[in-house]
């Protein structure tokens, strides 16, 4: 455990160490609350914050695959994966590591979004609790996902332009997958599996402040399963 | 210490590492030689746990590496070739980060940060990015690295590769300290690096050993060996004749003239020192003798005998003697600058 928080602490200050991190810690927010505010709030004039979460799941897919795809990336590139890998630390380790970073980093913006907009709402009027935290829980997790899917995809190439690119095409599918396939008619068992594969459907429970187990198992799953195939891509090298 | 049996390693069809065996004891610092592309990085990376043999095994520690990976890589200590590090990091940083995961914390992990600055001389630099050091400090930094948690093993890929006569100096001086109590494994394909540093060579060429044994043994190796140079005066045929009273000489050219002595290549039998008879047919009045040595043979030469025929390595080492030659004589006008100038850098 210690040297998974060692990794952990290293990627983490290292998203400081670059100007990356506050570039896009400003820029998500300016971009997010401003949309938000100017077209939603003060149109709408409700207390609540759907529009809010559908703003804040875009730019997680805009933002997320770019601190996740240097993660493994340049490791290889740099030579420096060879350092690490060479030193006595489990593959599972580094893996289980540089997940906590990201998701670190996530979390990070979340507390800080947390305390700017529903504070807002909380003293403008009277929100309703449930749909806020199970919003936020929502994006959490659907950001895990993406997170876990752009380390797998990293650890795969030594290219971080193509891990993002790759990244952002795979996370863009897995969200939109259902609205797309609507603009051709399908059968409806298509129909309904592609509705239980979009990882942006699963969302919508939580908005609503339900916590449905179907849709923490459906998070869960492709989490566990993008950090497997990371895993595996890791220890690959040392196959015979 | 180290036992490798019969390791290879291919990458596609290309046969990086091809049946090699050998050992090394305690405490042994042993130099592995061979041209670029020879295979040195791969057998290190197998011994490091970073690539798993095809076939054969290697033990550290009488440990498997690939069975007992974890426990033979906390064994070792392990600089890459190129240094590979994180450049966005600052040194104490990156120091930090190393002793953590090689599992310290607290007052074991400050004073082994401590000590290997010390060792490595990276006092000055330690708030710095290791992205701004200058190459020299960077190959102190993999260093400091590989000796954080005071390995029984060190493992060095071309340690001084890129490095300036000075720092490569310095960093000779390290290894010979760190020697006296580690067992060391250097590679490079300076050959008279092997010689300043090491005490026996593992030659490697095309993914096999070609030679191994102490620098001695193999110079005593070369054909080389049997040549004697001898300079002499007196009328040509009767040197000649009397040379050829010796049931010990092989054979002998005249190379030429130099104001009334003649310089002769002696050729004797495999492993026998012709001095004494030389002397004694000079004593008897045959001729008077100039100067008599046995004709020097150095590592390189030994190597280029071993790989005969090997063009390409000796286009290769051509034309390195030739870049190293020009930036001595760079650096002998303005090595001390180059120094300040890399603590003062920022």
């Amino acid at each position: 455990m210690i040297r998974v928080w060692a990794i952990f602490k290293r990627e983490f200050m290292g998203y400081f160490n670059s100007l990356v991190a506050y570039f896009f810690l400003v820029l998500f927010f300016l971009a997010v609350n401003m949309i938000f505010i100017r077209l939603s709030f003060f149109q709408t004039r409700v207390a609540n914050m759907k529009d809010y979460f559908e703003f804040f799941k875009m730019a997680m897919w805009l933002f997320l695959p770019a601190i996740t795809m240097k993660m493994w990336a340049e490791e290889k590139k740099m030579g420096t994966l060879e350092l690490l890998m060479t030193m006595p630390v489990k593959d599972g380790e580094a893996v289980l590591g540089k997940f906590m970073a990201s998701l670190g980093f996530l979390a990070l913006a979340l507390v800080l979004s947390f305390l700017t907009i529903p504070v807002a709402i909380e003293m403008a009027g009277d929100p309703d609790w449930g749909p806020i935290i199970g919003g936020y829980l929502g994006l959490l997790l659907l950001g895990a996902t993406l997170i876990s899917i752009g380390l797998a995809i990293s650890s795969m190439t030594e290219n971080q332009f193509i891990a993002f690119i790759l990244t952002s095409i795979i996370t863009l599918v897995l969200m939109a997958c259902y609205e797309l396939s609507q603009l051709t008619p399908l059968p409806s068992w298509l129909s309904t599996f592609i509705m239980f594969i979009d990882a942006g459907e699963h969302y919508t429970n939580f908005s609503r402040g339900i916590i449905d187990s179907r849709d923490l198992i459906y998070y869960l799953s492709i989490i566990g399963l993008a950090l497997f195939l990371n895993y595996r891509a890791v220890t690959s090298r040392r196959w015979k | 210490m180290i036992e490798v049996e019969g390791i290879s390693k291919s990458f596609g069809v290309v046969k990086a590492v091809d049946d090699v065996s050998f050992k090394v004891g305690k405490g042994e610092v042993v130099g592995f030689v061979g041209p670029n592309g020879a295979g040195k990085s791969t057998v290190m990376r197998i011994l490091t746990c970073y690539l798993p043999p095809d076939a054969g095994e290697a033990k550290i520690a009488g440990l498997d590496v690939f069975d007992d990976s974890l426990e033979v890589r906390s064994k070792i200590g392990y600089l890459p070739e190129n240094a590979p590090l994180y450049l966005d990091m600052e040194v104490d940083d990156f120091l930090d980060y190393v002793a953590s995961i090689r599992g310290m914390k607290g007052q074991e992990k400050t004073e082994a940060i401590g000590r290997v600055i010390a060792q490595t001389g990276l006092a000055d630099v330690l708030k710095k990015r290791i992205g701004e050091l200058s190459k020299g400090y960077r190959q102190r930094v993999g260093l400091a690295q590989a000796l954080i948690h005071d390995p029984e093993i060190l493992i060095l890929d071309e340690p001084t590769s890129g490095l300036d006569p000075i720092q490569i100096k310095n960093f000779r001086g390290m290894i010979r300290d760190l020697a006296k109590d580690k067992t060391i494994i250097l590679s490079t394909h300076i050959l008279s690096e092997v010689e300043a540093a090491c005490e026996s060579v593992i030659m490697i060429n095309r993914g096999r050993i070609v030679a191994r044994g102490n620098v001695e043994s193999l110079k005593s190796k070369s054909a080389r060996r049997n040549f004697h140079l001898m300079l002499a005066r007196g009328p040509r045929e009767k040197i000649e004749s009397s040379l050829k009273t010796l049931d010990d000489v092989k054979g002998f050219t005249l190379l030429g003239e130099e104001s009334g002595l003649l310089r002769y290549e002696v050729e004797a039998r495999d492993g026998v020192a012709l001095g004494e008879q030389l002397y004694r047919l000079a004593a008897d009045g045959q001729f008077s003798l100039a100067e008599l040595k046995r004709d020097e043979v150095d590592l390189e030469g030994v190597f280029a005998e071993l790989v005969a025929g090997d063009e390409e390595f000796l286009a290769q080492r051509r034309k390195e003697r030739e870049l190293a030659e020009a930036e001595e004589n760079e650096v002998g006008s303005d090595g001390d600058e180059d120094e300040e100038e890399e603590t003062d850098e920022d």
